[in-house]
């Protein structure tokens, strides 16, 4: 019999928004307060898996088309990218810059070289957990 | 001003503790799945809002510190706990758990026993009668 699951999709329609946001948040504010790039791909990544509960693999798959094996591999390269980035400079490997850059739109930001390592081990770990999550969830 | 805020504070924590043990003395006291759920749910959800309130105005009139987290905390915890007990109280029911002292008619039953049977114009009439049913209680 086909049940109906009116209520649990409405709710993750709701809810995944403020995962996700609140993923973006520990991700950005890993620099000052607890949080940073490994809790917020975990929680990226449990709201995915809220999705995957509430729908089937292949709507997921439609709603967010990546390949999470490439998510992987962006990660990594942004990791050694950073790192091997110093080396150009005339520095040891995984020194980190930092400088306060005026952009156009957002004024003066203090932006740091280490937030990209961060977006690395973030995608790292969505693509990891998700890719695990996927191989044991599929059966094709 | 400080102190009533601390009155405040002190009250919405304890409210909120009680609340959470009236939970727990709800799922031991209570005798099937269904009740202990709706202790569970309604109780446990309510005293951690409670609790949730009372840090947040811990921290907005002491430590002077707008915690937005725990606003956000307040409205996940009031979307999520609900629905969790919805699915818990109906994969219990769609695995046969039995009610207690059931003496009434079984509605949901028969609309599931209708809808298997896929006689469409059977389970339109139940339909029309349900909504019937709905429209003379509201009135």
């Amino acid at each position: 019999m086909k049940t109906s699951d009116l209520i649990l999709q409405t709710a993750t329609k709701l809810i995944l928004f403020l995962i996700v946001l609140f993923s973006v948040y520990i991700f950005f504010a890993g620099h000052y307060t607890p949080g940073g790039g490994f809790v917020g791909g975990l929680l990226t990544s449990g709201a995915i898996l809220l999705l995957l509960l509430a729908f089937d693999m292949k709507t997921v798959q439609t709603i967010l088309p990546f390949n999470y094996l490439y998510m992987v591999a962006l990660g990594l390269l942004f990791a050694i990218g950073t790192g091997a980035g110093a080396l150009l400079f005339n520095t040891p490997f995984l020194t980190h810059a930092f400088g306060d850059i005026h952009v156009p739109v957002l004024g003066e930001l203090h932006l740091h070289t280490a937030t990209l390592f961060d977006l690395g081990v973030y995608l790292v770990v969505v693509g990891v957990t998700m890719s695990i999550i996927q191989t044991i969830g599929g059966d094709e | 001003m400080i102190e009533i805020a601390k009155l405040i504070i002190v009250a919405f924590i304890l409210i909120g503790a009680f609340f959470h043990l009236i939970a727990a003395l709800g799922v031991i006291r209570l005798p099937d799945v269904y009740t202990r759920n709706h202790a569970a749910s309604k109780a446990a959800t309510l005293g951690v809002l409670c609790i949730l309130l009372g840090t947040f105005l811990y921290f907005y009139f002491i430590h002077d510190h707008f915690n937005s987290r725990v606003l956000l905390g307040i409205l996940f915890m009031f979307l999520t706990a609900p629905v969790a007990g919805h699915l818990l109280g109906r994969a219990a029911y769609h695995s046969g758990v039995k009610m207690w002292g059931q003496n009434g008619p079984d509605d949901y039953k028969e609309y599931i026993e209708i809808k298997k049977s896929e006689k469409y114009q059977e389970y339109e009439a139940y339909r029309k009668k349900i909504e019937e049913n709905i429209k003379a209680e509201s009135k």
